[in-house]
């Protein structure tokens, strides 16, 4: 649904080149500098500018009482903030990698997804938790989880994951703006891809899927690190003859039903993509949705492409375990080829 | 052997602090018996105010311990015997500041204001939390034990910023200072020189495990000072005590002085909740030496003393008390309509078009069509 946006003043910056990570640190600074009551902390925030450099010079900027780095404490950073949060601040924090995050999982389950629940709608806590995730980046252990389903299975969270540059800037001045706690997390695969694009704070709702490239045969669902992988893919498919719809899904929860169902009651074929393992993934989730909601208008079984069953591997073998274009495109091959209605 | 050579960087030293971290002796102003020991005493006005709120206090926990027999409450965790921790900490509370309560602490909430009965809906099982936090300055319940030291280190800072002066107390019990939460809330408070007062209500036990096997610590006030937060011990059965301590607690953190961690020593006379067996872990004569130590007595005594308390004034406070009683009784009586609709209401600031459907399909499935709802 669309929100309306305090800080958005639509005010569209158009931008020779930007990097994921540039457009995060203006939405940051773009945020701190519109609302006086957002603050950003965590992990070597500060002085640093992040261990992905994604709050470079805000310290400087807006003061090291607005721009904090904090101890080494996930928890304390996400409890801390739940309090900031009840009294009137909009707190933005860093996890410094995914798997660094865990320690401060009951905060975030217990108190920060379940709080505005527990009393009745008096407590909201507008709190953004941004989450650099995922592989490919050719890291050591706990630093290449994707972890968004632990997220994504708990009510009261919004759980969000941009594609491009453009879209990291839109989607965390809504984050910020938003009255809900928002987990955003940052595919860093992606930090330094860039593009030409325009920034600005009133895109598409925070809450909806986007067609990033519009196909008849087969919609290719993908989010975060992989869009790129699934247009890339779509590219090579059109090589082949087959017209591939990418949906970027974006909102991970809530998730946006309508542009799905839409786009594949149209196609009649779907894939749906991620780097996590399969099992009990994101991808089961939209294929038994889509399933629930597009039956009868299915050509064939909804076919997921997705990490193994496996801990995130060392980075010589991340290759094997990552969707790649060849294996996305074999899978579009046996919808195509096995079940063409 | 070789020794280290000076750091080429040495760090910062540490803050010089106005207070000494901990001081040797443990607070005591009133004796078991009654009898002042020298250290000070609140006014008569205040030690007064402490007995008629720990009567009223321990009669409204005796009476929903009643209510989980009679099946009008699905648990209660009983603090008989903690009354001077709960009431004394509240009255030092101003009403500016916040309190981050744990669900044994019933007594502190009715105390602070909280109407008896919206203190109970969570253990009637009516929701999560029966009260606006805003309203009164008092988080939800904690029953996660800890998490809540983090929110209350945060509200502090973030009252700082606003330029607010607002203390948050946070509750906690001998069990919690084991959980990683109160740890990293006595560091982030000592750095950020957060206005909180952490009163930790050392009954002894963690349920059914005994202090001895939660720490090795020489006491549990010595872990604020691992982290630099000035602390004290106080006798936790002492109302005069604990009200000094959270007064002065308050009053450091109010001027810019930064937290302060209080460890009170009680006992909980009754077991962890009416589903425990208290005699598989501890022994009747335990019970009845801490009953000879009962915070209300020894105010009793020392208010008569003094001309402030006898006879007739005590069966005016009591027939309060059970009055209050009755009239929390008679209301818990009444069953109270839960709205299954609001199952949906409250888990984003809007419902999601998932969570609409979802309560449609409950409403369709309860036959009203969604008229209601």
């Amino acid at each position: 649904m669309t929100r309306t946006l305090p800080a958005a003043v639509g005010d569209a910056v158009s931008v020779a080149s930007t990097t994921m990570a540039a457009a995060l640190n203006r939405a940051l600074a773009d945020s701190l500098a519109a609302d006086s009551s957002v603050l950003v902390f965590g992990e070597d925030v500060g002085a640093l500018g992040g261990v992905f450099r994604v709050t470079d010079g805000l310290a400087r900027r807006f003061g090291d009482d607005r721009v904090m780095d904090t101890p080494i404490a996930e928890s304390g950073i996400v409890g801390t903030a739940i309090g900031m949060a009840m009294h009137g601040l909009r707190p933005v924090v860093e996890m410094q990698f995914d798997a660094f995050a865990y320690p401060a999982f009951e905060q975030i389950t217990s108190h920060l997804a379940k709080l505005r629940n527990r009393t009745r709608g008096a407590v909201g806590l507008p709190i953004v938790i941004r989450i650099p995730y995922g592989g490919g980046i050719g890291g050591v252990e706990h630093h290449c989880d994707s972890s968004e389903v632990y997220y994504a299975h708990t009510p009261g969270l919004r759980v969000v994951t941009p594609g491009t540059p453009a879209d990291a800037y839109t989607l965390l001045r809504q984050s910020i703006a938003c009255p809900d706690p928002v987990i955003f997390l940052e595919p860093k695969r992606r930090y330094w891809s860039a593009e030409s694009a325009a920034l600005s704070d009133l895109g598409p709702a925070i809450d909806s899927a986007l067609v990033r490239r519009p196909g008849d045969d087969v919609t290719l669902i993908a989010y975060g690190g992989l869009v790129a992988t699934a247009l890339e893919t779509a590219e090579a498919a059109a090589q082949e003859g087959w017209s591939v719809e990418v949906v970027d899904l974006r909102s991970l929860s809530p998730f946006d039903d309508a542009t799905l169902v839409k786009s594949v009651r149209r196609t009649g074929r779907a894939v749906v993509i991620h780097e996590a393992s399969g099992f009990c993934g994101y991808g089961a989730e939209v294929a038994a949705r889509l399933s629930e909601q597009c039956f009868h208008y299915l050509e064939a079984p909804i076919l997921r492409v997705t990490g193994f069953d496996i801990p995130y591997p060392p980075p010589k073998l991340e290759d094997h375990h990552l969707p790649s274009v060849d294996r996305i495109l074999d899978t579009i091959e046996r919808l195509q080829c096995d079940d063409r209605g | 052997m070789t020794s280290l050579a000076p750091h080429p960087n040495p760090p910062p030293s540490m803050p010089q602090r106005a207070r000494p971290l901990l001081p040797d002796e443990l607070l005591c102003l009133l004796d078991a018996s009654g009898t002042p020991t020298g250290m000070g005493l609140p006014s008569l006005d205040v030690l007064a105010r402490l007995h008629h709120a720990m009567v009223l206090g321990r009669r409204f926990d005796t009476q929903a311990t009643a209510l989980t027999k009679q099946g009008r409450l699905a648990v209660y965790p009983s603090a008989r015997g903690q009354e001077a921790c709960q009431i004394g900490a509240v009255l030092a509370l101003r009403a500016q500041d916040w309190m981050f309560p744990t669900y044994r602490d019933s007594m502190a909430l009715v105390t602070r204001g909280v109407p008896a009965t919206d203190v109970l809906t969570l253990l009637r099982g009516d929701w999560h939390s029966g009260y606006d936090p805003y309203a009164y300055r008092v988080a939800p319940q904690c029953t996660p034990l800890a998490t809540n030291t983090l929110h209350a280190v945060g509200l502090a800072h973030a009252a700082v910023r606003k330029g607010e002066d607002t203390v948050a107390l946070v509750l906690l019990g001998d069990g919690a200072t084991s959980e990683g939460d109160t740890h990293e809330a006595l560091n982030f408070a000592a750095l950020w020189n957060a206005p909180v007062v952490f009163l930790v209500q050392n009954n002894g036990y963690a349920i059914s495990v005994p202090l001895a096997k939660q720490s090795a610590a020489p006491s549990l006030a010595h872990k604020g000072i691992g982290y630099g937060v000035a602390s004290v011990r106080v006798d936790g059965n002492d109302a005069a005590a604990v009200y000094t301590a959270v007064r002065d607690g308050v009053s450091a953190a109010a001027t810019g002085h930064g937290p302060t961690l209080i460890e009170a020593m009680t006992y909980r006379l009754e077991a962890h909740t009416n589903a425990d067996d208290a005699s598989r872990y501890r022994r009747d004569d335990e019970v009845r030496g801490w009953l000879a130590r009962d915070p209300i007595a020894r105010l009793d005594a020392y208010l008569r003393g003094q001309g402030r308390l006898d006879d007739v004034r005590l069966a005016d406070i009591t027939a309060a008390a059970d009055s209050f009683a009755a009239d929390l009784r008679a209301r818990m009586n009444v069953d109270e309509a839960v709205d299954p609709a609001e199952l949906f209401a409250h888990v984003y600031a809007e419902p999601t078009s998932a969570l609409l459907a979802q309560r449609a399909f409950l409403a369709a499935e309860l036959g009203d069509a969604g008229e209601d709802l």
